[in-house]
C-alpha cells in the first residue's frame, strides 16, 4: 500500500481517536485501545489503525506495570526474589516459583528429594488446570458473553486456590518452592482433598465443554480467526499452548523431561489450524491430560522429606557461573537466566516471560480482522500484564 | 548435540577469518557460550539456524548483561636464568590492568525440529558509552524483536538493522538505561503530596539546584 500512516508515537498522549486522510482508502481511524480497557486483561494498550472496521496496523504499547523486576532481583538475595516471582504471572505463582527454584538449583548443582519433585508436579498441574480454566472462562467473556462461563470457571478456580491456601497460607501469592525442595509438606488430609478435587474435575470439564466447545457463538467468533502458521510461530519464539495449537508438538515436559515428568504417562495435544478455536481446544485437552498426570502423581507420591536437609536458604551463595533454565508454564516457556559472581545476590537475574514473547505476533494475527476480533485474539494469547511488563 | 567447540570449528570452517571464541562457564550447569564478532554475527546466526545438524530455529531468550570496568590481575610465569649458573628459576609476574567495561547481549537458542539446545551466543559492544552497536538478529529470529527492544531500552545497546528500535518498557522521553549497573535512580520518581524530611534531603542531594528548601510548615 502506498499511503503513509503517521507513527503511533506522533499521536498526542490522551488522544483517543483521530482520522487520517488517505486518497485511496478514505479515512483511516487510529484508535488507542487501552490501557484501561476491560478487554486488554490489565493495563495494556494497542494502537490500532482501522480501515472501516478492519485492522490495517496494530502496535502494542507496554510498560504500564513496569517496575524493573530484574533490577530488584539483582539487588535482592537469592531467597528474597522467591516471593517476588509470585507477582510475575499472578495466576501461576507455583510454576513461577518452580522455574526460579530450578534455575537456582541448576546454578548451584543442588538436588531435590523425590517427594518434593512429585509435590512440584502436582502443584504445577493444579496451576495449569487453574490457568486454563480461567482462560476458557475469559475467552467467551471476550466474545461478549458477559459473566456466565467466567463465573463457572472462577467457582472451580476457587477450589484449587483453597488447596493452595491450606498448603502455603496464601491463595495466589504462594511463595512455596525453595531451592532444595518445598517449604512445607502436604498432609494426608490435603492429599485427600486434592484427590477429591481431581476426581470431580472431569465432570466439571464435561459440563463446561457442553457449554463452550459446541457453542455457536464461540465457533463463529473463533474458527478461522487469527490463524498462526507453524513456521512463523517457531520463528517468533511462541511457546506453550499457542505453539501447540499451530501443530508443533513442542512441550518442555517431554522435550527437557525435568522433574518426574518422564515417569508419568501423558500426551501432548496439538492443533491443526492454529486459529483461535484451536488455541481454546488445545487448552481444554491439556486440562484432561493434567488430570491424568495428577491422578498418577497423587497415586504414586512417595514418602520422605520434602526439603533437602543440607540445602541452605538464608545466606545462600552460588559458585561463579551462569545458567538458563526453563520449564513449561501454563502460558508457555518460563525461563530464568542467572549469572552468579559468587556474591549473596545474583549478578544478573533475567526472566524469560512467555506472554511477553507470545505477543510478538499479535499484529500478524490481527491484520485483516475486525476490531472486535482483536479482543478475542488477544484473549487467546492469554497474557498477564504482571509478567509482560515485569 | 554438538559441543560448543565443535560448533565453533564448523563456524570457522564456513567463515574463515571470522571471530568466534568459546566462553567457558565454570558453574555446574556448564552451559558454555560462543562469543561472536560483530562483523559476521548475522551471517553466522543464519548458518546456525539453517545448517542441517544444528537447525537452531528457536531463539528462546535474549538479554543484556552490563559488565563494568574492572581491574584484572594477569599472572604470567616466566623462567629467569640464574646468573650464578644454577637451574633457571620459575617466577610469577603479576600485572594489574584496567579491563574496560562492555555491554553483552546473550541469546539462548534451541532447536524445535531436532529437540536440542541450548546453544548460547554472546555479542559484545566496544565499550559502554559510544561504541554500543551490535548487529540485530531480528532478521534471523523474529522472537528477538521485542526482546532486543527491551535490551535497547534497559541497557542502551543499539541494534543495527532492527526494524523498529524504540523503547518498549520505559516511556519514549526517558533518558537513561535503568538496568545498567551504574544507574542512579531519581529521587523524585514518586510524587509525594507531603514530602517528609528524608525525601527532601534525598532530592536536594540529587538535584542541588532544583530541589525546594525544606521548611517547616504549620499543620493545618
Amino acid at each position: 500500500m502506498s499511503f503513509s500512516l503517521p507513527s503511533p508515537l506522533e499521536s498526542a498522549p490522551g488522544a483517543r481517536v483521530r482520522a487520517v486522510r488517505d486518497p485511496f482508502h478514505g479515512d483511516l481511524l487510529e484508535v488507542s485501545m487501552g490501557p484501561h480497557h476491560p478487554s486488554t486483561h490489565g493495563v495494556f494498550r494497542m494502537n490500532v489503525t482501522l480501515d472501516g472496521e478492519t485492522v490495517v496496523k496494530l502496535k502494542p504499547v507496554f510498560g504500564y506495570l513496569h517496575r524493573n523486576h530484574e533490577k530488584i532481583g539483582e539487588n535482592a538475595s537469592y531467597l528474597g526474589s522467591m516471593p517476588y516471582t509470585d507477582r510475575l504471572d499472578y495466576l501461576c505463582s507455583m510454576t513461577n516459583n518452580w522455574a526460579y527454584a530450578l534455575a537456582v538449583e541448576r546454578l548451584s548443582g543442588q538436588t531435590v528429594p523425590e517427594r518434593a519433585e512429585y509435590l512440584r508436579v502436582i502443584l504445577a498441574e493444579l496451576t495449569r488446570l487453574l490457568n486454563h480454566t480461567c482462560f476458557a472462562g475469559f475467552i467467551l467473556q471476550d466474545c461478549g458473553a458477559s459473566g456466565t462461563p467466567l463465573m463457572y470457571a472462577f467457582r472451580e478456580r476457587e477450589k484449587i486456590l483453597d488447596l493452595f491456601e491450606s498448603l502455603s497460607g496464601s491463595r495466589m501469592m504462594c511463595n512455596f518452592q525453595r531451592f532444595g525442595g518445598c517449604r512445607a509438606d502436604a498432609t494426608p488430609e490435603w492429599l485427600e482433598a486434592a484427590r477429591a478435587l481431581v476426581d470431580g474435575y472431569g465432570a466439571f470439564l464435561d459440563e463446561f465443554e457442553e457449554l463452550l466447545t459446541g457453542n455457536e457463538i464461540l465457533m463463529a467468533r473463533t474458527q478461522g480467526v487469527g490463524r498462526l502458521p507453524a513456521k512463523l510461530a517457531v520463528g517468533a519464539g511462541i511457546t506453550g499452548p499457542m505453539l501447540r495449537a499451530s501443530g508443533v508438538g513442542y512441550d518442555l515436559r517431554k522435550v527437557d523431561g525435568y522433574g518426574v515428568y518422564p515417569r508419568l504417562d501423558f500426551r501432548v495435544p496439538v492443533g491443526a489450524d492454529g486459529d483461535t478455536y484451536d488455541r481454546y481446544m488445545v487448552r481444554v485437552l491439556e486440562m484432561r491430560e493434567s488430570i491424568k498426570i495428577l491422578r498418577q502423581a497423587l497415586g504414586t507420591l512417595p514418602g520422605g522429606p520434602v526439603m533437602d536437609p543440607k540445602a541452605r536458604l538464608r545466606g545462600f551463595r552460588a559458585k561463579p557461573g551462569e545458567v538458563y533454565s526453563r520449564i513449561e508454564g501454563p502460558k508457555g516457556e518460563i525461563g530464568f537466566f542467572l549469572i552468579s559472581d559468587g556474591g549473596p545476590n545474583p549478578y544478573r537475574y533475567r526472566v524469560r516471560p512467555p506472554s511477553f514473547i507470545n505477543l510478538t505476533v499479535l499484529e500478524d494475527l490481527c491484520l485483516g480482522h475486525s476490531i472486535a476480533d482483536t479482543v478475542v485474539i488477544l484473549g487467546s494469547i492469554d497474557i498477564v500484564l504482571g509478567e509482560v511488563d515485569r | 548435540m554438538e559441543t560448543p567447540d565443535q560448533i565453533r570449528d564448523r563456524l570457522l570452517a564456513r567463515f574463515p577469518g571470522a571471530s568466534v571464541a568459546v566462553v567457558a562457564n565454570p558453574g555446574p550447569a556448564a552451559q558454555h557460550s560462543l562469543l561472536l564478532g560483530s562483523g559476521e554475527a548475522r551471517a553466522m546466526a543464519e548458518f546456525l539456524r539453517d545448517s542441517p545438524g544444528l537447525r537452531l530455529d528457536f531463539c528462546s531468550n535474549v538479554t543484556g548483561v552490563d559488565w563494568l570496568d574492572r581491574e584484572v590481575t594477569d599472572v604470567a610465569s616466566k623462567t629467569i636464568p640464574d646468573p650464578a649458573g644454577g637451574p633457571p628459576k620459575l617466577v610469577e609476574q603479576r600485572t594489574k590492568r584496567l579491563q574496560p567495561g562492555y555491554l553483552e547481549v546473550v541469546y539462548h537458542l534451541y532447536s524445535v525440529e531436532l529437540r536440542h539446545g541450548p546453544v548460547v551466543l554472546r555479542l559484545r559492544t566496544g565499550n559502554r558509552s559510544d561504541r554500543v552497536a551490535v548487529p540485530s538478529l531480528t532478521p534471523v529470529w523474529r522472537s528477538c524483536e521485542f526482546q532486543e527492544r527491551e535490551v535497547f531500552d534497559l541497557f542502551g545497546v543499539v541494534f543495527d538493522g532492527h526494524p523498529d528500535l524504540r523503547r518498549i518498557l520505559m516511556w519514549d522521553e526517558f533518558k537513561d538505561h535503568p538496568m545498567r549497573k551504574d544507574y542512579v535512580e531519581p529521587d523524585d520518581y514518586e510524587w509525594e503530596p507531603t514530602p517528609h524530611a528524608d525525601v527532601l534531603a534525598k532530592a536536594r542531594r540529587h538535584y542541588p539546584a532544583a530541589a525546594p528548601a525544606a521548611k517547616e510548615e504549620p499543620a493545618p
